[in-house]
């Protein structure tokens, strides 16, 4: 970073302290809350609806593949406990991805709501974070409620106490791994296109982020298990899978960790490059 | 050298040697502006579209970045402090950026509550300002079910809930109503009575008339001419013009037409101007003393070069006649 260049030559320079609003103590972190507490409020208006969105596609995937196959016997028995953690990886990583894609587009071509936030005193970067935080939120509470329904559809779920904290730290980066990756497509890409986008990206997010099968086991189909290790999702499923069952093969827990903040700190950084170019011009 | 300067008056906009040029554009949008606007007046930005307002506009609301110059509000360098800057500046877009899953109420509270005022006085400003604005009956009601006019007001009302220094309209009465549009001026008028310093952009003359204490003109990312309104219109050293269109003859162009008619006596100026309708040759001719002694003159001119003069009219010159003088073109 450079220090803040001089003054052109014969540019005049304020004097004294700059005049300052009514509220000049404000600072930005209040302003992220007050935006965090208006999006909160909205959400929790359409609590329902944010539910049925955010658990209806989970909880088919579990219904059909952890019920219905297994029961009429095309799944081995032991199937329902290698999808559950994955699913919960679905549901976090969807939710939060949905969640900061969608609005962002919107806002930013046909609603321009965005701007009275870009217009708030807080830093613009600061407006994505809020963003990505709020996405995460929902795709947290996305994954959680796949508990009590995995209770529900399946009988019993995997589920170690020891583990507890490291699930939900894990649910918590997946959460903000979907809402970094929306945070790229909401920003980088033009509003006709987003359909497509969806359409292109969604599908093989869904179907390559080891979330119905144990990474390890693709090893007589190499080419899949490549792709599989590209997408972040991957190590959402198999972090989640080694926590709540720890006897199907997984890659390395400390592993999913490290490469899925990896990511989370890549995937922010260009989602916030996008965010900037938006937001200023 | 201090910002505040100009006698007693605090400055409440300084701009210096501003230019912008946009990522891949061929020409700066913006080519070294410079303005003051002084604390409790009414600024006019008059220009066609395309014209650098609403880039300045930008500038000064830390939506665009500068390529080079100093822009300060109310004391902020709005490129070094953007964030102090949004303090002391309220805003109102060309277009709808309400929060539509927010109330006429909530959009004016949340905004306040972004800005750090406390909530009893967001929440009785909120109320006041609804009254003001004429928007008291429908506090509940979606921003999607109101008109332009009441949307355009909700707008300028969210902007005060954070009491700027300064409010930047840009082009706040395009697309109104001629209703809407009175109404929103005599708010402005309010604001102004109130001490609020109001920078607006706008490419109707009237509207720079009639709401602004001074006027700048801008095109092609110029500054023109910065006055009063009627300096402005003083300082076209013309007291009146004589408005001429006709259908071309045969013969003869516009603009040895053009020389013809500035050699007549008694003309000072002469400028060919758009025709609405496409056909005809325009010309508007500044006069000294009474126009009406020259309609004869200019009609023999006229039917000697073979054009037939169609419409004729006398009037007093206006800030589209400056602006026409200063660019050669008409506003729209």
């Amino acid at each position: 970073m450079s220090a803040p260049s001089e003054p052109a030559a014969g540019v005049p320079q304020s004097v004294g302290p700059p005049t300052v609003g009514p509220v000049a103590h404000w600072g930005p972190w209040r302003t992220g809350l007050a935006i965090l507490r208006r999006d909160l409020m909205v959400t929790g208006r359409e609590f329902p609806i944010f539910l049925a969105q955010v658990i209806l596609q989970p909880l088919f995937l579990l219904f059909v593949f952890g019920k219905v196959l297994t029961e009429l016997g095309y799944a081995q028995p032991g199937y329902q406990e290698v999808l559950f953690p994955g699913l919960v990886a679905l549901a976090a990583v969807l939710t939060g991805l949905q969640s900061t894609a969608l609005p962002l587009v919107i806002e930013f071509s046909y609603s321009n709501e965005i701007e009275d936030r870009l217009l708030a005193p807080l830093p613009v970067g600061a407006v994505a974070v809020e963003k990505v935080v709020f996405a995460a939120m929902r795709g947290f509470v996305a994954a959680a409620v796949m508990f009590p329904i995995g209770v529900w559809i399946l009988g019993s779920i995997p589920w170690q106490a020891s583990t507890a904290v490291a699930v939900a730290v894990m649910m918590v980066l997946g959460s903000l791994l979907g809402a970094a990756m929306g945070l790229i497509l909401g920003t980088y890409v033009p509003p006709n296109r987003i359909n497509v986008t969806f359409a292109l990206v969604l599908t093989p997010l869904i179907f390559t982020g080891s979330s119905q099968y144990p990474w390890p086991s693709l090893d007589h189909i190499r080419w899949f298990q490549v792709v599989s290790a590209l997408n972040p999702m991957t190590y959402v499923s198999e972090g989640l899978r080694g926590l709540m069952v720890p006897s199907v093969p997984h890659i390395a827990t400390w592993a999913c960790f490290v490469v899925a903040a990896v990511y989370l700190v890549v995937l922010m950084l260009v989602g916030m490059y996008g965010f900037n170019r938006r937001a200023l011009s | 050298m201090p910002v505040v300067a100009s006698g007693e008056t605090t400055l409440a906009v300084e701009v210096r040697d501003l230019v912008k040029r946009y990522a891949k554009a061929p020409v700066d949008s913006l080519t070294g502006v410079s303005f003051q606007v002084k604390q409790g007046e009414v600024f006019g930005f008059l220009g066609p579209n395309g014209a650098g307002k609403s880039t300045t506009i930008g500038i000064l609301t830390t939506r665009i970045r500068p390529t080079g110059g100093r822009a300060v509000v109310a004391g902020v360098d709005v490129a070094a402090d953007p964030v102090g800057a949004r303090r002391v500046l309220g805003v109102v877009p060309q277009q709808n950026n309400l929060d539509r899953s927010l109330s006429v109420r909530q959009n004016l509270i949340y905004h306040a509550s972004y800005h750090g005022v406390p909530r009893a006085t967001r929440n009785q400003l909120a109320d006041s300002l609804l009254e003001q604005f004429g928007l008291a009956d429908r506090p509940d009601g979606r921003p999607d079910d109101f008109s332009g006019g009441q949307i355009q007001r909700m707008m300028i009302a969210r902007a005060l809930m954070h009491d700027p220094a300064v409010l930047f309209l840009d082009e706040p009465s395009t697309g109104l109503d001629p209703a809407a549009r009175l109404f929103l001026w005599e708010k402005i008028a309010e604001l102004k009575e109130a001490g609020t310093t109001v920078v607006i952009t706008t490419h109707d003359m009237d509207e720079a008339a009639t709401l602004s204490d001074r006027v700048a003109i801008i095109d092609h990312g110029t500054l023109l001419a910065l006055d009063t309104p009627q300096q402005l219109v003083q300082g076209m050293h013309s007291e009146r013009t004589l408005d001429c269109t006709m259908e071309p003859g045969p013969t003869g162009d516009a603009a040895s037409l053009g020389i013809a008619l500035g050699g007549l006596a008694g003309v000072r100026a002469v400028d060919q101007l758009d025709d609405p309708a496409g056909t005809g040759w325009r010309y508007r001719i500044d006069v000294d003393g009474e126009p009406a002694p020259l309609v004869a003159p200019v009609a023999t001119v006229v039917a000697e070069t073979g054009a037939k003069l169609t419409d004729v009219r006398l009037g007093e010159p206006n800030l589209e006649d400056v602006f026409i003088h200063l660019t050669g073109r008409a506003l729209r």
